[in-house]
Order: structure tokens, then C-alpha cells, then sequence
């Protein structure tokens, strides 16, 4: 349903769109099951950077204080974008994975199951 | 003697008025009927939003209350609040509270309460405005003044408060700017911008009338449990006033409910949507219960029992002839009751660098008051946690979240809260609304969105201002040398980066604490400074 207003055309500017982020878009990573990390980490990335740089250059620097991230072998790692699994291309960049802006990509890592089997 | 005395002129004075009679000439006697100007006209705002009110008159005002009685009433209540606030500074009272975590949890509520009680001064007087009935106009022109008074009260406190801590001097920069402070302020905006029905029915029902309770009884008591005589204060002379604003609560609802039949399922909308925002906001009150003070007086968990699941119970069961009923996503706030606290405690402890306030683990004692508290979720899910952090803190490597957290387009907080039935697995929804993508921590956040996304579209998510460049002072020059742009985004949101913000133990206010008074930061872990005596 529509909203409500007093005028017909009312209608909020679309603040947050990829051409405000001087040339990057936002993309959002999180863990599935490690619920230690509290949220998603938002982060502003190149549409051209590859998704391996992003990987192996950006994401240990946040989830690397997890004991099992260093444990995590990347060929067996599923991963969830909006509810459904795919299959990024390391090589590939972010733009070329169809990866959203304001994207949120999931990764699973079930024989990892947090601080002595706990999740966290 | 029967006589009545006369005036020079020989004319009799008039009879005294009944208090019924005084009440309707000081009130409804004020309305009158326009001669010249079209009623529709005066009144735009009363027709858009979908709802059908036939007879004004009938909105009851229980309280009776005249404006020459409330300024007599506020005046006197003023007057000793005032009071006990001078004899607490002279006192020293903010040393009497019982440590310095204390204080944390009051530069939350200090910074994020004075912008929503000025908020809702001026949502309010539109209200006196826009309502086309006498007896609305005059309870809502009262109660702007009410929140007006206790915005200025709360001033009062937390200036006393910011001379001998950190993290309070700039309150409107943070009301306007800090990420968890765009919580609040994002909701009272959004009602504020709604109409007036639906404004009076977010703030005087679904949040003085439903929610309140658990801000009141629980938050006050543990004011006084901690010695906040200041807070305590303030607590009774804001309580005759949120008794009247609680009764009008009620009975706007009745009202609308009662005047057509077709308001019925757009207030229930409004009660579904303000619920569950209200609810989101309260998160932060059930950390500040379970974490934050020092005695605590009851756990969040019990809190949402007593005064949701059973006074809420009770009321929604009242309103089921009008063809209400209980909030939408209501048993998923039973599902969180034994997770929330702890979900957003873990987040502020590790995204603590960009906070305003000192935080910290819980000791072993507190951690066993918890097992108790929370005997189905806490040891669990969350002692392994806290144990494993203590480990990395006795290490000198605490744990921390490095970067910006993802945040709901709605409710604004970051998306750390778990799936309904799952709490090993954070919960995301998404919408897409004309080729743009939205992320939300839960259902109800979604369904408020995708309902009216005209309006979503524009919040103001202080992580996405981060990173478009546009949470910098003015002046702030992103490619000179050394720019670090957390630093500016910090001194932009009001924070004073490496100072109001990280763990506890190194705060300069747990510091300055035990070199003032002598006494322990932390009741609960020994001294953080050599300013304690040593006994025994």
C-alpha cells in the first residue's frame, strides 16, 4: 500500500543509491552461525575490485579476530545472496558476481561451528 | 446571613461555577464555530489519513484538568524538583550513585531522551492545532508543555552531570548525528511526519500507553537502587504527567474505535507498526537493565513479562470488542525476551571505539546473576562468549569488531538480532523497491518499510552517510595527509574519538572516579587505579 500524505506526489529522494558513493557501492559480508560477530560488516567497495581481493585483502581484517577464521578452507564455503546460494568467481569482480549495490552476501562454513560448537 | 453583597452599581456578583462548569467554560467553551472560514479549511489535516470522527464532544477527558489548575500544579512540582536537583549539586550527588558504569548507562539516556522529549513537545502542538475538537486541543496543548518541561529538567541533569564526565556536552550534536541516537530520533521523526492520528496513536497509545511502563517503573527504580536521587526526581515529577498522558493514550483509542467502523483496521495498522518500532527502540533499555546498572532491580526478560505479556495481555483482551487485537510480531518479542539484552550488550562491547560510553564484560558474579535470570538462553548461548572475550581481555587482545556495521533501513539499529526461532543465526530481509535494495533485521522492520517505502527511502543511516563522504565537519578535508575518516565521522556524531568511547577500564571517567571518591569504577572487578585504598 501506498503511503499516505497530504500531497499525491509525495515521494522521499532515494538517499543511499550507488551514484552518492563517489564511484564505489556498498556491500555488506556476514557469517552465518558465528554469532560472536554481531553484524554484517557494510563496506564501500569498487564495483571492478575482484571478489578474491575482497576475500583474502579485506574481510580478515574484521572477521580474523574469529579463532575458526583462519580455519576456513574457501573451496568448501557455500555462500547465500538474498535467501538463494551462488557461486562467486574469485577471479571475477564484484559487478561481474551480479553482487548488488547494498548487497548482502552470506557465507556458511558448517564444519566450523564457533567457540567449542556453540555458534558464537 | 442570607444576604448577598451587592456592588456599587446594585448588581449581584456571579455564582461561583461548579468545577464541571469551570472545566467546560475553560475548555470546550473555548471552541467556537467559524463564521467566515470553512472548518475543512481550518482543520486540512483531519481527513487524509483514512479515519471518520462524527462527534468531537465525545472525546472524555477523565482529568478534568483546566489550564489555570496545571500551571498551579506544575508550578508547585517545579519548584521542589528544582530544589532537590540544588541540594544534588551542592552534594556532590552524582558521587552518592553506585559506580561509574552508572553514569555510561545515563549519557544513553540523557543524550537520546532530551531530543525526544523536545520532539515530542513540538509533535504535540501540532496536535493542539490540527484536532478539530476542544477538549483533544487542550489535552495535547498541556502535554506539549509537559514534554517541553521535561526536556528542560533533563538539561538541568545532565549539565550537572557532563561536568564530572565525559560524553555529554554535545547532546544535540549526538541527538542529531550518533549512530544508536538516530534510533530514537528516526522514530519520533517518523511520527512526527505522519498525521495526527496516526501521530497521537504512536506516541500517546502504542508507546506512553503500551511501552512506557517498562521505561518507568523498572528504569526509576533502578535509578533509585543507585543512589540517581537526581533521576529519582525527576522520575516523580514527570509521573502525575505521564499518568495524564497515558489516559489520553487510552483514550484516543477508544475514541477513534468507537466513532466508525472504519477506523478500525487503520488503527490497528498504526498499533502494529508503532508496537514493533517502540519495541526496537527499547532494545537499548533491556542492555541498560541487564548490563549497564550496576544493582540491578529486574532483568528485561522479567520486565517484558510483567508489564507487556501481562498488563499488554490484559489490555489488548479489553480491546478485542472494538475488533483489536494483539500487535502483529508480538510472539517474536517473546521469542527475544531471553536473547535482546545480550545481542545488543556483544554489539556496543565490540564496536565500543565508536560508542560514547565506557563498556565492559560481566564479572563472574554478575554472569551467574544472569544464568539465573536467563537459566533457558544465557549459558548457552552467551557465557561462552564472555568467558572466551575475558580470556582475549586478561590477554591484553580484546575483541572487537573492526569496521561499520550493516544497518536496518527502519528501525536503524545494526542487524544483530536473530532469527525468530533460531538465535545462532542473525536475521536479514530485504525488499527492492523501484531497482533499489533495502535490508532490514526482521519482519516487522520490512513490512513497515514495504507498506510505506515513499517514506523509508530517505532515512538517514549514519553508516551509508559514513561512506558517502558526508559525516565530516565542515571544513574537513578528506585528502590531506593523515586523514582518518573515522576520527572525523566520530567528532561529527558529537563523540570525542579515544575518549568517550572503549573499554571501561581505561575510561578516563572510571579514572577520575576513584581518584574523586575512593571507591571501586566497578563495584563488581577491583580497582582500575592505584586511587582505591587497599584494605586487608
Amino acid at each position: 500500500m501506498p503511503v499516505n500524505a497530504i500531497r499525491d506526489d509525495y515521494h522521499g529522494e532515494f538517499r543511499d543509491r550507488q551514484e552518492n558513493f563517489g564511484g564505489n557501492q556498498v556491500v555488506s559480508f556476514t557469517w552465518d552461525q558465528h554469532m560472536m560477530i554481531a553484524t554484517p560488516l557494510c563496506l564501500p567497495l569498487e564495483p571492478g575490485m575482484k571478489f578474491g581481493d575482497v576475500v583474502q585483502g579485506i574481510l580478515p581484517g574484521t572477521f580474523g579476530h574469529h579463532p575458526d577464521f583462519e580455519k576456513i578452507d574457501w573451496d568448501k564455503a557455500e555462500w547465500i545472496m538474498d535467501g538463494e546460494s551462488f557461486k562467486p568467481d574469485f577471479d571475477k569482480s564484484i559487478e561481474e558476481n551480479g553482487i548488488p549495490h547494498k548487497g548482502l552476501v552470506r557465507f556458511r562454513t558448517p564444519e566450523l561451528a564457533g567457540l567449542n560448537g556453540t555458534h558464537n | 446571613m442570607s444576604a448577598v453583597m451587592k456592588d456599587k452599581a446594585g448588581r449581584q456578583p456571579p455564582k461561583k461555577l461548579s468545577l464541571k462548569q469551570n472545566y467546560e467554560m475553560l475548555t470546550r467553551g473555548l471552541g467556537w464555530e467559524p463564521s467566515y472560514q470553512k472548518k475543512e479549511d481550518i482543520y486540512s489535516k483531519l481527513t487524509y489519513e483514512g479515519i471518520h470522527i462524527h462527534d468531537w464532544s465525545a472525546w472524555e477527558d477523565p482529568f478534568r484538568l483546566t489550564m489555570d489548575a496545571y500551571w498551579k500544579y506544575q508550578g508547585e512540582k517545579e519548584r521542589k524538583l528544582y530544589a532537590i536537583i540544588d541540594a544534588f549539586q551542592q552534594n556532590n550527588g552524582q558521587f552518592n550513585v553506585t559506580d561509574a558504569r552508572y553514569v555510561q548507562a545515563m549519557k544513553i539516556f540523557l543524550n537520546a531522551i532530551v531530543g525526544l522529549e523536545y520532539a515530542s513537545h513540538r509533535g504535540f502542538n501540532m496536535l493542539s492545532r490540527e484536532f478539530e475538537g476542544v477538549g483533544p486541543r487542550v489535552a495535547a496543548q498541556m502535554q506539549a508543555i509537559d514534554e517541553l518541561r521535561h526536556a528542560t529538567t533533563q538539561i538541568h541533569a545532565l549539565s550537572h552531570y557532563q561536568k564530572y564526565f565525559e560524553g555529554m556536552s554535545d547532546f544535540p550534536q549526538q541527538f542529531d548525528r550518533t549512530w544508536y541516537i538516530s534510533i530514537p530520533k528516526s522514530f519520533f521523526e517518523d511520527a512526527q511526519t505522519a498525521g495526527p492520528f496516526e501521530f497521537i496513536t504512536a506516541i500517546s497509545f502504542a508507546f506512553e500507553y503500551v511501552l512506557t511502563n517498562l521505561v518507568f517503573m523498572p528504569w526509576m527504580s533502578g535509578a533509585a537502587y543507585n543512589g540517581d536521587m537526581s533521576t529519582v526526581s525527576f522520575g516523580f515529577s514527570a509521573q502525575s504527567d505521564e499518568a495524564r498522558h497515558m489516559t489520553l493514550g487510552i483514550e484516543v483509542i477508544k475514541f477513534l474505535l468507537e466513532q466508525d467502523e472504519r477506523n478500525v483496521p487503520i488503527v490497528q495498522k498504526w498499533i502494529d507498526k508503532w508496537f514493533w518500532r517502540g519495541y526496537r527502540m527499547l532494545a537499548v533499555l533491556a542492555a541498560m537493565m541487564d548490563y549497564m546498572l550496576p544493582k540491578r532491580v529486574m532483568s528485561w526478560k522479567e520486565a517484558w513479562e510483567i508489564y507487556f505479556e501481562e498488563n499488554g495481555g490484559a489490555l489488548f483482551a479489553d480491546l478485542e470488542r472494538y475488533g483489536i487485537r494483539m500487535p502483529k510480531y508480538y510472539e517474536q518479542t517473546i521469542h527475544e525476551k531471553g536473547h535482546m539484552s545480550h545481542q545488543l550488550w556483544s554489539t556496543f562491547y565490540q564496536l565500543r571505539k565508536a560508542g560514547g560510553f565506557g563498556v565492559w564484560l560481566p564479572s563472574e558474579e554478575e554472569m551467574d546473576w544472569m544464568s539465573e535470570k536467563y537459566p533457558d538462553t544465557f549459558d548457552k548461548y552467551y557465557r561462552p562468549r564472555y568467558e572466551y572475550w575475558r580470556e582475549l581481555e586478561a590477554k591484553g587482545e580484546p575483541f572487537e569488531f573492526e569496521g561499520l556495521p550493516q544497518l536496518c533501513q527502519t528501525c536503524q539499529w545494526p542487524c544483530l538480532f536473530t532469527e525468530p526461532e533460531d538465535p545462532t543465526q542473525l536475521c536479514f530481509r530485504h525488499s527492492k523497491y523501484k531497482g533499489e535494495r533495502y535490508n532490514f533485521c526482521s519482519d516487522g522492520c520490512k513490512d513497515i518499510f514495504d507498506d510505506e517505502p515513499e517514506k523509508f527511502v530517505h532515512a538517514v543511516l549514519p553508516v551509508h552517510q559514513i561512506l558517502k563522504g558526508e559525516y565530516f565537519r565542515e571544513g574537513a578535508d578528506p585528502r590531506a595527509e593523515g586523514f582518518d575518516p573515522m576520527f572525523e565521522a566520530l567528532s561529527y556524531m558529537g563523540i570525542k574519538p579515544g575518549v568517550d568511547g572503549g573499554l571501561f577500564s581505561e575510561h578516563v571517567d572510571a579514572k577520575k572516579w576513584e581518584e574523586w571518591t575512593g571507591r571501586p569504577a566497578n563495584i563488581h572487578e577491583g580497582p582500575v587505579s592505584d586511587a582505591v585504598r587497599k584494605t586487608g
